[in-house]
């Protein structure tokens, strides 16, 4: 016991000095905080303005084109042919150009620079609601101000009743969120930590120490301090990513000033949301997210996180200690990595799916499966329909899968250390299973 | 007294056998040498006497004890293939082998700062391996070997990979730790580089012990009475006066020098050939021809595995 406290020690140590480290764990947040706030930067920041010059033969356009941020409109009453003689001389960006027909008025647009596909799209818009406006007033008598006083705003709230009768409302949006968060860091976690295992266990093969060191301890000792260790170093680094990234943040909102920024966040989260679910949409963002949170199971999901994080890291940090101890270099770990890195992709791209339905077929069994169930369990968590017992069940079921994981992988890694040379296979590893100690 | 008995160990794997029923005596304050080809099996008993691996049948005994972990600590390894942290510091690493062997932090330091001195390296202490020269990384690899004074010390192939000057150096240490009461197993596939230095082998052939004991007994055991003697004189002077007693086996001239090569038929001792030729020739020299470890294994192996001869030589283990 004493040298397997050794043994985590080294490798936190080593690991933690290591200038990569350091930068890594210095540069994460900086990075996250630049996720964050480089789109509310741009948000704040004066779009490019298009300086609209339109020339108008119908003379039905005239006054109707609103101005926004983004698009200014100015009715100039030239010819088109002047308006383009003078295009580079004038201020405007482009000329916006509706043709007299006896038909559909033809609209056309000359640029000096082509506008971005987002501007044409507002442009093309605008005049569609012009036209429909126009249409609307001549032929029914309905004026653009009656229009908008009868716009409904609809938003369903989704109150979930218990069997005592109780009622809670819930978030959809927070829940997604805050699954799809857990389940990327989770899944990160793994993939970043489980190589550094595997890279360990490849560096002690090469450099050829590894029989020096087992003749002290039991490579079991050796393969469990080794993932311990390096499970240290992630939870660290998380940890001061975590502090370092709140400091940062705070800092820069103090320096923007709270009201601002926090409004801006808040319609930012909620740009999120809506990407990631768009038929959510509310015209309260910000009360409905605080009311949202209060309604998640925070501990819950602190606990499970935690115990999903870890015990997942644990799981396939032994196979990866396994794979690591099967080859004689990185560049022959290829064959082995895509019954790890398969289950976990697979469960990845699933958790859209498992969103739709937190509570269906697919995602309880996926939750249940040991290889799957880190990133699953934590997506459907938030939505608060996962029952005690689901929760348990999938716990020991996972505390089983990483025991038989690392059994397993603490018989490949045992011969696997002291081969070199040999080119194995799946078949030669699953005699080593078989192998006497 | 013993130090280490091996008791009829066999030891297979999936698709080779690695050894089978080997004993062995290794006595206390010893230099014991495993000698054999390649593949003979040493490397997998000395796993199994460092208890990385067991064995499948048989048993080790440690002194009066039955070989079990706790015997580590007193068991120093240097592996064939052996090598060290490369990005971590020379000291930083010795002191973690170190109290992986169980010792004490300072008390590893302090006896590292000893074997620093005395090889004259105390500067290398906060260098990488990385920027040790492949013969200073060598020493470190010995210290640490050797730094938690095992009573056992095992040594397998040490010599390979060492240059001529560290060869020497650990050879005088080996030497020096065996005054002071460390017994020590030498592992090594070339037969000669040892036999100086061992005070007994033991002679491994694909898995099985062919031969084992004093070296100066076996050796005596396989002399063949084959003398050389370089001289000046008459040839047919010098056959007529061997004529009974000694059989000639090779003559040849090098620059006016006889060398020839004799047998003597009977037990007859270099005394009695320098008697029966004094009269006729002038002798230069008289040397009893010994058989190297190596002539030994083969003549063994003839004797008791015919079979694999064959075999050896077309490895290239011969």
């Amino acid at each position: 016991m004493n040298k397997i406290i050794l043994i985590i020690k080294r490798e936190y140590l080593t690991r933690v000095k290591k200038k990569s480290f350091v930068i890594m764990t210095l540069l994460g947040p900086i990075l996250m905080a630049g996720l964050m706030l480089v789109p509310i930067w741009l948000a704040t920041k004066d779009k490019d303005l298009q300086r609209i010059e339109v020339v108008d033969e119908t003379k039905a356009f005239i006054n109707q084109f609103e101005n926004t941020n983004e698009l200014e409109f100015k009715h100039e009453f030239r010819s088109i042919a002047k308006a383009k003689a003078a295009l580079y001389d004038s201020k405007y960006t482009s000329i916006l150009y509706i043709k007299k027909t006896d038909d559909e008025p033809v609209v056309e647009m000359y640029y000096k620079k082509q506008p971005g596909f987002s501007t044409v799209n507002k442009i093309e818009n605008t005049i569609e609601d012009v036209m429909r406006n126009i249409e609307l007033n001549a032929k029914y008598k309905i004026t653009k101000e009656q229009l908008s006083e009868i716009h409904p705003n609809v938003k369903v709230k989704a109150i979930s009743i218990n069997e005592d009768g109780e009622e809670e409302s819930k978030n959809i949006g927070i829940s997604t969120a805050i699954g799809f968060g857990g389940a990327i860091m989770i899944y990160f976690f793994i993939f970043m930590f489980g190589v550094q295992v595997m890279r360990g266990v490849i560096e002690e093969k090469t450099s050829r120490i590894v029989e020096i060191i087992i003749s002290s301890v039991k490579p079991f000792q050796l393969m469990m301090g080794k993932i311990a260790g390096i499970a240290l170093v992630g939870l660290t680094q998380f940890l001061l990513w975590i502090i370092l990234t709140g400091i940062i943040y705070t800092v820069i909102i103090g320096a923007f000033g709270v009201d601002e920024t926090t409004m801006q966040s808040a319609t930012q989260t909620e740009q999120i949301l809506n990407d990631v679910n768009p038929n959510l949409s509310s015209p309260h963002p910000y009360k409905d997210i605080l009311e949202g949170i209060e309604n998640i199971p925070i501990t819950q999901i602190l606990i499970s996180f935690l115990f999903y994080f870890i015990a997942g890291y644990l799981l396939y940090g032994a196979l990866f200690a396994a794979i690591g101890s099967a080859v004689d270099s990185e560049a022959d770990t290829q064959q082995f990595m895509m019954p790890i890195t398969i289950p976990l992709i697979f469960s990845f791209v699933v958790a859209q799916s498992v969103m739709d339905n937190p509570d269906g077929t697919l995602a309880f069994w996926l939750s249940m499966v040991p290889l799957t169930s880190p990133v699953i369990m934590m997506v459907r968590i938030p939505f608060g329909g996962v029952e005690t017992w689901e929760l348990l069940l999938s716990m020991v079921l996972l505390i089983g899968g990483f025991i038989g994981t690392t059994w397993i992988a603490g018989k490949i890694y045992r011969t696997g250390i002291l081969m070199y040379g040999k080119k194995v296979t799946y078949k030669e590893l699953w005699k080593w299973l078989f192998f006497k100690g | 007294m013993d130090l280490l008995h091996v008791k009829r160990v066999y030891k297979s794997y999936a698709d080779h056998k690695a050894l089978h029923n080997v004993s062995l005596h290794v006595k206390e304050q010893s230099i014991f040498g495993l000698l054999g080809p390649n593949g003979a099996g040493k490397t997998t008993l000395i796993r199994i006497i460092n208890q990385i691996t067991g064995p499948d049948k048989g048993e080790i005994m440690f002194g009066k004890e039955k070989l079990s972990p706790k015997h580590i600590s007193q068991i120093g390894y240097l592996p064939e293939e052996r090598g060290l942290y490369k990005k971590m510091k020379v000291g930083e690493q010795a002191l973690y082998l170190a109290q992986l062997k169980g010792m004490d932090k300072g008390e590893a330091k302090y006896k590292l700062k000893q074997w620093f001195e005395k090889f004259e390296i105390d500067s290398w202490w906060d260098k990488r391996i990385e920027e040790l020269s492949k013969g200073m990384a060598q020493k470190i690899q010995f210290i640490t070997t050797v730094l938690h004074e095992p009573k056992l010390l095992i040594l397998d192939e040490p010599f390979s990979g060492f240059d001529p000057i560290n060869t020497n150096l650990i050879k005088k240490e080996i030497l020096e730790l065996r005054e002071n009461g460390t017994t020590i197993i030498f592992s090594t596939h070339n037969m000669e580089s040892v036999e100086e230095i061992c005070d007994d082998i033991a002679l491994i052939n694909k898995s099985k012990k062919i031969l084992d004991g004093n070296v100066t007994e076996i050796k005596e055991a396989f002399k063949s009475n084959v003398f050389e003697i370089v001289f000046v004189g008459n040839m047919i002077a010098f056959t007529n006066a061997l004529w009974t007693a000694f059989e000639l086996l090779e003559t040849k001239n090098v620059n006016g020098r006889m060398h020839v090569k004799v047998r003597a038929n009977k037990a007859s001792d270099m005394n009695e050939l320098i008697k029966t030729i004094v009269q006729d020739v002038q002798i230069i020299s008289v040397n009893e021809i010994t058989p190297s470890m190596n002539d030994i294994f083969i003549q063994k192996v003839q004797e008791v595995m015919p079979e694999t001869l064959a075999e050896l030589e077309e490895e290239g283990k011969l």
